[in-house]
């Protein structure tokens, strides 16, 4: 059986939203101090984790029809949104051995794409 | 603070985090199948409600609730083993989740098949992760 397309792209758009949330979570982090209360009222950090809520069921509708060997690998592009946002949220910058790796990784998915016939 | 021991003691419980992590992602995968319907990306942006239906769906049910909370704590666990340490040489550690959802899916899930293609892929994330924390 085949996984189908409509699968692949509800996981993508899955880890797209997860890597927002990613985001807010650092921004969460990076405002946290002390105290019960300010944990609560830290939005970055509520807003993160309703991100990650969001795009854990993106990624659970697209599991639910095909094969996890072709689906969970997906889920390593994810790695290219957040590299992407870390280089324009928080200026952390492309490394040969980021650039190198990512483009593993996309040559990874393709060929999993490829083996999915 | 970071001792060699330490650093030790931290690898050796992200590697059994990506064991657990492995293992609730089957869970995910078994409880989705009860949810039933095919949704695609298109009947959520038609029909938003089909989002809201869908998410009672997942915390109602058992098995995806469990592997959600395994993942939480896996997660927990490792932003806790690794604060304050150097992260370049963890991917490596972290990009073996591929490998152990690929064989846990040959073992555990139905359907589920492996071939030339396929096995090269994850060779190549589990390559491509395993450097992206390199140092130049």
């Amino acid at each position: 059986m085949k996984t189908p397309l409509s699968s692949i792209i509800l996981v993508l758009f899955g880890s797209f939203i997860g890597s927002f949330g990613a985001v807010f979570l650092k921004l969460g982090a990076e405002h946290m101090q002390g105290g019960l209360r300010r944990l609560l009222t830290n939005y970055w950090l509520a807003t993160g984790i309703v991100l990650y809520l969001t795009s854990s069921i993106f990624y659970m509708m697209g599991v639910s029809q095909g094969q996890l060997t072709v689906l969970y690998p997906m889920v390593s592009l994810g790695y290219i949104w957040a590299i992407l946002w870390a280089r324009i949220f928080f200026k952390e910058r492309f490394t040969v051995p980021k650039i190198g790796g990512l483009l593993m990784i996309i040559c990874g998915v393709a060929l999993i794409n490829l083996g999915n016939a | 603070m970071d001792t060699p021991s330490g650093a030790k003691r931290a690898f050796l419980l992200v590697f059994l985090c990506t064991l657990i992590g492995a293992a609730a992602q089957i869970l995910v995968k078994q409880g989705t199948a009860k949810l039933g319907a095919h949704i695609t990306l298109g009947d959520v942006a038609r029909h938003p409600d089909l989002f809201f239906r869908f998410s009672w769906g997942v915390i109602t049910n058992f098995k995806l609730f469990i592997g959600y909370c395994m993942y939480g704590v896996v997660t927990f666990l490792m932003a806790a083993a690794l604060k304050g340490r150097e992260l370049s040489r963890i991917y490596p550690i972290i990009a073996l989740t591929y490998v152990w959802v690929t064989l846990l899916s040959l073992f555990l899930l139905p359907d589920e098949h492996m071939n030339l293609f396929r096995w090269a892929g994850i060779a190549f994330i589990v390559c491509g992760v395993s450097i992206l924390g390199l140092k130049k």
